[in-house]
């Protein structure tokens, strides 16, 4: 339901991240209409009327009590539910196949990818302003880093986003599940050239990625190792 | 006190009265005086502010087009009407620092504050009128060095009124450089302000309430100000310590927030929103007071859960201080610490709750009177429940990855502070005016620009939910520019639409307060039926207020309804002959 709303999402975790979405939503809707309901029936039925007047009462300790628990509760409930997907997306990196580096700059995202070396940071590195190319159903790591401002790494149709702050080196993940190509804003305000600044995440299917890869004298799918 | 004192005071207060034009509307010491010039400052600046906004949602829904009748500003600022993308980014910094800085803070903590404190606790004045006095005129000069960084060469600060460095701290990237320098020394400046006024609102609370009235006898408007001038004095100094690093940093070569030097660009981010979490509340919590003051003097019924509705407050003002991270979620913070700021940002929602459901509570089998400044009240009410429970979605760490910065946050922050702050504000000059100018306001006139506001703020605000859930990144100068976001650009017309129809609803705010300011219906000394002292002193109070002796309190201030009495209402200062026979 409401499919319309959020872009398609096509990482692995985007559906975890579109759940929590949807039980908030839902929450939060029904408590909306509970809440706008009362008050609209209220100014209803209580609305001035000659001869009304109004009953004299300073509260009700019980009542104070039970909306006090009830939203503590349902809040908890939902920061709980929501730590462990955190934990999943942001303190645990799994093993990955590919390793990529993301160097922002106003106002490019600058992608490095290891050479036949299999490093980074070694003269074969392969760079590419702005364009990202991944196999599907592989983990991707990622390295992000900024040479100005903060910039923010923002791949909406995968549920990812990440500042990349000058002086940090910031590590992330994500695996995509379905080929096609997804854009890539910067989200965090980064000057005049902000608006537009953009790259384009190019997923591709296994064969395509090795042609890729043997193209431009990258390093090839790793076996799966731990960052 | 003794009568000859009282008639001292008087003869005092008289003396005062007879004061020349400069000391009486210039450099007055009267806080009702300080209280209407802080709201002239305030709804100028939001003018100003509303201005700009408009530029900006012209900008978001024809991008690269010509403003009609702006072709006249000259370049670089625009071109033949075009805003450039520098000055647009300027345009949204401005916006949001004047609003916050100048309109919002202005009108609810300095002319409210001001304008109720000393008549709502029976007091003469503030404790120290001087340093009001100054209070004010230091935040005129404020507001001036803001506006003044339009006219300098770069433009103003364009890196967003949260200036994070080192976009804000090293002109080079941002290509602002006297503008930003200016924004610094404007609120450091408006710091000093704040200060001033905000020992003076605490002192004022503690030592100067009249005889009676005890601390748990205050009208929950004073609980709020009060609660807000403690934030204010704890907040504002972190924030003024923040941009003094940050001037350094820009004018004297230190590398505070700069990498290169060993600094830390986070670091700005703490300090920041150390601050920024507290202010958020300090522009809702008076909001958040007013509202409970209106809603029972209009439902004639005594507010539900008097002392839940102050604790929660306090509560808040509590919670405030541990919650600034959750700005953070996705800027490189440790991972760990998002879980800790996520559960501590879901335990403040739990006070917002309690005061929701007691507002609820206040309004169930009351005697609801649809005035003006009720209207206004409500909505409040239903529009801070709908920033509130938004608040929720960004408060989950992941769901946050993918709402954060975008569209989503700025209908979130809409909902707070335009449907939150400002229609509590527009409740409380509807509701105050009488007592400010001794006349009333229009009410038809007012109703009409209450449902005009209320229907284009929803058309404005509401939209931006759905395109932010879309993806849509705040502080972009051409959605036009992105592929995933050309279906969505519909509703940025559809938003920018209602926003100029929403600017132009508030000419009728301007027109009636005008107006009824000089031929408005006199305005008897209680005309709403209130129980609050401010309704015990003459319309409008003179100099020193109370006339004669101060007020004596009795009981709370929401003795409405009461069984004790014939009428509907029971002011705190009416000495009941029973009680007086029971005495003695």
């Amino acid at each position: 339901m409401l499919s319309w709303w959020l872009p398609e999402n096509v990482s692995s975790y985007g559906a975890q991240i579109d759940t929590l979405f949807y039980v908030i939503y839902y929450v939060t809707g029904v408590t909306f209409f509970l809440v706008q309901g009362a008050l609209v029936a209220f100014m209803l039925m209580y609305r001035h009327r000659e001869g009304r007047r109004a009953t004299y009462t300073h509260g009700n300790t019980a009542l104070e009590i039970a909306w006090t628990i009830a939203p503590a509760v349902l809040l908890v409930i939902l920061g709980v539910a929501s730590r462990s997907v955190w934990a999943d997306i942001k303190q645990h990196v799994p093993p990955s196949d590919v390793f990529i580096q993301v160097t922002a700059k106003q106002f490019n995202w600058e992608i490095a990818y290891p050479g036949l070396d299999g490093k980074i940071g070694t003269e074969d590195d392969v760079t590419i302003d702005n364009e990202v190319h991944v196999p599907v159903d592989k983990t991707v790591r990622l390295l992000l880093k900024s040479r100005d401002v903060i910039h923010s790494f923002f791949i909406p149709n995968a549920r990812f986003k990440q500042d990349l702050v000058p002086g940090h080196e910031i590590p992330a993940w994500f695996k995509i599940l379905k080929p096609g190509d997804y854009e890539i804003p910067c989200a965090e305000l980064c000057g005049f050239g902000h608006s537009g600044m953009k790259g384009t995440l190019h997923v591709h299917p296994q064969a395509e990625y090795e042609a890729w890869v043997r193209e431009n004298k990258a390093a090839p799918i790793a076996p799966a190792k731990t960052s | 006190m003794s009568e000859a004192i009282g008639h001292a005071e008087a003869r005092h207060a008289e003396a005062h009265h007879e004061v020349g034009f400069i000391r009486h509307y210039v450099f007055s010491t009267d806080h009702k005086m300080i209280g209407k010039q802080f709201l002239s400052l305030g709804l100028s600046m939001f003018l100003v502010g509303g201005l700009l906004a408009m530029l900006v949602r012209w900008e978001l829904a024809w991008p690269e087009s010509a403003v009609p009748g702006f072709s006249w500003v000259p370049e670089p600022t625009m071109f033949g009407g075009i805003i450039p993308p520098e000055t647009y980014n300027g345009f949204f910094t401005m916006h949001a620092t004047i609003m916050i800085f100048f309109a919002v803070m202005p009108i609810l903590v300095g002319c409210f504050g001001n304008f109720l404190i000393p008549l709502m606790i029976g007091a003469r004045d503030m404790a120290f009128p001087v340093l009001n006095m100054l209070s004010f005129w230091v935040s005129f000069v404020a507001g001036g060095i803001m506006l003044s960084s339009f006219f300098v060469e770069g433009g103003p600060a364009a890196g967003g009124w949260t200036s994070y460095a080192p976009l804000s701290s090293v002109p080079v990237y941002s290509g602002v450089t006297w503008g930003q320098h200016l924004w610094c020394i404007s609120l450091i400046v408006l710091g000093i302000s704040s200060l001033m006024g905000s020992i003076n609102y605490i002192t004022t609370v503690i030592n100067m309430r009249a005889p009676g009235m005890s601390w748990f006898r205050l009208p929950l408007a004073i609980w709020s100000l009060f609660i807000t001038a403690v934030l204010l004095l704890l907040s504002l100094p972190v924030l003024t310590s923040a941009l003094a690093m940050l001037l350094f940093d820009r004018m004297a070569g230190t590398q505070f927030f700069l990498p290169s030097g060993g600094g830390e660009p986070l670091l700005w981010q703490h300090l920041f929103w150390f601050f920024g979490h507290p202010e958020v509340y300090i522009l809702i919590l008076p909001a958040m007071g007013i509202a409970s003051e209106i809603l029972p003097v209009f439902a004639r019924k005594p507010i539900f859960g008097y002392r839940a509705m102050a604790f929660s407050m306090i509560g808040i003002a509590f919670l405030s201080w541990v919650v600034w991270g959750h700005h953070m979620f996705q800027s490189g913070m440790s991972p760990a610490l998002g879980n800790t700021f996520m559960l501590s940002t879901m335990v403040i929602a739990v006070p917002s709750a309690i005061k929701t459901f007691n507002w609820l509570g206040t309004l169930w089998r009351g005697d609801i009177h649809f005035t003006t400044p009720m209207l206004n009240a409500l909505a409040f009410v239903s529009m801070f429940v709908i920033g509130g429970l938004s608040g929720i979605f960004m408060a989950s760490t992941p769901v946050d990855i993918f709402i954060h910065d975008t569209y989503y946050i700025v209908a979130h922050i809409h909902y707070v502070v335009f449907g939150g702050s400002i229609f509590g504000a527009f409740a409380a000059i509807y509701y105050w005016f009488p007592k400010m100018y001794g006349r009333m306001m229009n009410e038809t006139l007012g109703k009409i620009h209450f449902w005009l506001s209320f229907i284009f703020f929803n058309g404005t605000f509401f939209p931006m939910h759905i395109i932010g859930v879309g993806g849509h990144m705040r502080r972009i100068y051409n959605p036009t520019q992105y592929d995933f976001l050309k279906p969505l650009q519909h509703w940025n017309v559809f938003i920018t639409v209602c926003a100029l129809c929403l600017g132009a609803s508030q000419i009728l705010l301007i027109v009636n307060y005008f107006w009824s300011m000089f031929a408005g219906r006199v305005a008897s000394k209680n005309p709403w039926n209130a129980n609050t002292l401010e309704w015990e002193a003459p319309t409008p109070p003179p100099h020193g207020n109370f006339p004669g002796e101060l007020p004596t309190v009795y009981r709370g201030p929401y003795e409405y309804s009461s069984p004790e009495v014939s009428e509907d209402f029971l002011p705190q200062a009416r000495r009941l002959e029973r009680r007086t026979a029971a005495a003695h």
